[in-house]
């Protein structure tokens, strides 16, 4: 029995007022703040996923997007690092369209089916961008799911899959282009989403003996609040009791994330036994039907979609999303450091993208970064790796920095932390209000990228208050 | 094992002006500071015999100083220890008179931080190497951590801190006034302090030293070379030098309110000059401010203050040109600002000056021994000299 194992979520802590790009628009999107992007949020899911999980047992990482830092450098192993899984795992990035997302759902459930892997980790997360003011902009949103595919465990199982395909420019972005594009909606949606996503429903229907009756829930990717409804309603689904709400007013079109993020909501809800229908859709469509075991309860302890939602903070300055993007350029700082070298990132991605110290086999103190010489006993390269990425910790100490970064990020705060269990580590912290933070917060670790440099997105973790 | 005391002394000195000096480069500043000190000594260059260049920014080798000074042929090492450069590269050039290799060795220190943007390069490696993923921001950051932790440690309102430090910025300020070579000659008051714009929570504006120019240089001979020389020579009574080992930041033991560098650069110094009661033996010091909080704190790492109560000191207004523990009689690092390695040498600039009655208005009534101290780096990696002079 092939399924879903373990499911989790991510969704920024920040929201956009739509009424601040447009007036008169209606809800909020979730942007990802100026230190965010695919890869960290992939990563925040993935840990959100792995919560109580021997990462030891993950043998794959799929990561799919089509907001990649990179055009040529692999994603997925700065996601596997970051939720710290083995080295001899299976790496991949799923990319250039929507659907990727369930691609690469599709390939992980055929890896374990194949043998070829026992548990493959999917992370989908996408941070697009529409041209300033526009629909597009209104529509999208940022955020990350992820899914674990294994066969024990088995939490969610899956019964059938069925795929189309469809050469159509609907909703695109060229190589060079900053801004997704589109068609009028009229074509996008009758010769796109709604004939493609309806051939493979009823074809998945159809080829399995499957009727609407049979699914408690239908989780439809939508690319706006009401055509996922009219999809539905011509599928003979009953909007209002089976399908899944789009979260549109709170969240906003995730791209290849929406469909992964959308089934956690619904999984967050359903209860053993609950027949549920997935579908995405992206040049073509992949439809599946899920059914939900008794271990569901097993699996509840996440943030996932309903606690990652419902704590936010409502950005209503459309220049601040601007200039996070880099849509809007300020005054860049003065240049302090003068590079940054590749074979110095590479020797340190441990400490740096893992987050792991080190404990002192001789006398148990933990220490952040690596050392070869004990702090405490100095006894010499007697050191057990030891992960600090998943550990809570409080602010023993800290700083506001007013002169740095004026537009992006004032003040700039700095916090010496100490671990629960051991360590202390000095490093940035992000998603705070100034007036949060104090000696004793309790704070987590979150996976985040700093200013690039040379061409190159260096990323680091830094200290958030808990989310709650 | 044999100290350093009583075995080598200063017989000239040199200091530039301090500032934003835009018409002149280090070249400039080490040939104006060291003729101040040939001058001074009754020597000529040649008379050098092994030389110690401290530099952080405009360092490159040894051959700096020597091309300046056309020293032409003698050993010529660059010194770089950050904020303690000064002091360090002058602690050498007493360590080779000490051993006997040679008898007059010159040490100098220079910085043209306002050539770099941003005051200077902070390009740090520790904890981390060039993956830089650690924190890039000005110093105050660094300082202002101990300054949150002080506050919150010892239950002050944010307020009454502000107000110590604001009277620490006064009281250096004022000194200032009374010293040609510095970069800010104004007093201020404790309301312009407490109301400076926020630099880094809880540090404003005027908590910071600024970002300046200058050079400084220091001759120094045997005790009885000196004697022949001059009748005011100021004799070494300690040296010491610590550096962190990244403590601070790998023992969460470490409490963020005092400098573990200081207190024991301290210790190892009072050694070496017999000091066993510094508030009461020390005359005048010279100590690192490069922000309020760190005067304040080194207040009580020196022995000046018990801990904790460095406060009571700065109210009751021990430090101050009429106090009973005069601290920065020149203006400090806040008035003259921070050259890195010329500030060491800055500091026994003026504690020289001191001890020979020679400060000009801002002469102290009894001077027999005097005190420099600096610090700099980040927490856990900070790098500390504490140096003891007397009179013969």
């Amino acid at each position: 029995m092939v399924g879903i194992t373990s499911y989790g979520a991510y969704v920024p802590l920040y929201r956009l007022s739509r009424e601040a790009i447009a007036k008169g628009a209606r809800g909020e999107r979730a942007i990802c703040s100026f230190d965010e992007d695919s890869i960290t949020m992939a990563v925040a899911a993935a840990n959100d996923c792995l919560n109580g999980i021997d990462r030891g047992t993950v043998d794959g990482l799929y990561l799919a997007t089509t907001t990649s830092p990179y055009k040529e450098k692999l994603g997925a192993t700065t996601v596997a690092m970051g939720v710290d899984l083995r080295q001899d795992i299976i790496t991949a990035d799923f990319a250039h369209s929507l659907r990727a997302g369930t691609a690469a759902l599709r390939s992980a459930i055929d890896a374990v089916k194949a043998g070829s892997a026992k548990r493959v980790m999917v992370a989908a997360a996408d941070c697009r961008l529409g041209t300033p003011g526009s629909a597009l902009e209104q529509n999208f949103g940022d955020g990350a799911g992820a899914l674990l595919i294994g066969d024990s465990d088995v939490a969610v199982t899956v019964e059938a899959s069925y795929s189309v395909y469809s050469e159509i420019l609907d909703v695109w972005r060229a190589d060079d282009d900053t801004f997704v594009r589109s068609w009028e909606d009229r074509f996008a949606a009758t010769r796109g989403y709604l004939e493609v996503v309806r051939e493979a429903v009823s074809g998945l229907m159809k080829k399995f003996g499957f009727s609407p009756s049979d699914f408690a829930k239908v989780v439809f990717y939508t690319p706006n609040a009401r055509r996922g409804m009219d999809l539905a309603r011509s599928l003979g689904f009953d909007v209002k009791t089976q399908l899944q709400p789009s979260l549109f007013d709170v969240l906003g079109n995730t791209g290849t994330a929406f469909p992964l993020m959308l089934l956690v909501a619904a999984l967050e809800e359903a209860k053993a036994g609950d027949r549920i229908l997935l579908a995405s859709y992206g040049n073509g469509s992949d439809a599946f039907v899920l059914q939900v075991t008794e271990q569901i309860e097993k699996i509840r302890g996440r943030r996932g979609m309903k606690e990652h939602l419902a704590s936010k903070k409502v950005v209503d300055d459309y220049k601040q999303y601007l200039i996070w993007r880099g849509l809007l350029p300020v005054e860049p700082r003065k240049e302090t450091v003068s590079f940054l070298s590749a074979p110095a990132a590479w020797r340190e991605r441990d400490a740096n993208i893992r987050l792991h110290g080190v404990k002192c086999k001789a006398c148990g103190t933990v220490q952040y970064p690596p050392q070869r010489v004990c702090t405490k006993c100095h006894a010499k390269d007697q050191f057990e790796p030891y992960r600090l990425s998943d550990k809570k910790a409080s602010i023993f100490t800290f700083a506001m920095d007013y002169i740095t970064f004026p537009l992006l990020d004032q003040p700039v705060v700095t916090t010496t932390i100490d671990f629960e269990g051991g360590g202390r580590m000095q490093c940035y912290m992000t998603d705070r209000e100034p007036e949060q933070v104090r000696c004793g917060l309790p704070v987590e670790m979150s996976f985040r990228k700093l200013p690039m440099k040379d061409g190159i997105h260096n990323y680091f973790w830094k200290s958030i208050p808990v989310r709650t | 094992m044999k100290g350093i005391k009583d075995r080598v002394a200063i017989v000239g000195m040199g200091c530039t002006q301090f500032g934003e000096l835009w018409d002149k480069n280090h070249r400039d500043l080490v040939v104006d500071a060291c003729y101040e000190a040939f001058e001074d000594a009754g020597i000529e260059p040649k008379d050098i015999q092994m030389a110690w260049y401290g530099s952080r920014e405009t360092g490159f080798t040894g051959t700096q100083l020597a091309s300046a000074l056309k020293l032409e042929y003698i050993p010529v090492s660059r010194v770089e220890n950050f904020c303690a450069g000064g002091t360090d590269t002058f602690r050498n050039a007493c360590y080779a008179v000490a051993s006997g290799v040679c008898d007059i060795a010159l040490a100098v220190g220079v910085e043209k931080c306002k050539d770099h943007s941003g005051g200077f390069n902070l390009d740090i490696l520790e904890p981390f190497d060039r993956s830089m993923v650690e924190w890039d921001l000005p110093p105050a950051s660094q300082f202002a951590q101990l300054a949150t932790r002080y506050m919150y440690h010892y239950g002050w309102k944010y307020e009454e801190l502000k107000r110590i430090f604001a009277m620490i910025d006064v009281k250096n300020h004022h000194n200032g006034t009374m010293s040609p070579n510095a970069q800010f000659r104004r007093e201020i008051t404790v309301e312009q302090a407490m109301n400076a714009p926020i630099i880094s929570h809880p540090l404003g504006l005027l908590d910071a030293c600024g970002v300046s120019d200058g050079s400084a240089a220091a001759i120094v001979t045997t005790p009885e070379i000196a004697k022949s020389m001059r009748k005011d020579y100021i004799l070494v009574k300690a040296i010491a030098l610590t550096n962190g080992a990244g403590q601070a930041i790998l023992q969460p033991e470490y409490d963020f309110i005092h400098f573990p560098e200081t207190v024991a650069a301290a210790r190892n110094a009072y050694k070496e000059a017999e000091i066993t009661n510094p508030r009461q033996e020390i005359d005048c010091a010279e100590v690192h401010d490069c922000f309020a909080i760190t005067e304040l704190i080194t207040y009580e790492d020196l022995g000046f203050s018990p801990r904790g109560k460095g406060p009571e000191d700065v109210e009751a207004g021990s430090f101050t040109l009429t106090g009973n523990l005069p601290v920065n009689s020149d203006g400090g690092l806040k008035c003259f600002g921070h050259p890195l390695s010329a500030s060491g040498l800055r500091m026994i600039y003026e504690i020289y000056h001191q001890l020979q009655g020679k400060a000009g208005p801002r002469q102290l009534k009894k001077v027999d021994i005097g005190l420099t101290h600096n610090i700099g780096g980040i927490c856990g990696f900070f790098n500390c000299t504490v140096a003891v002079f007397g009179k013969p």
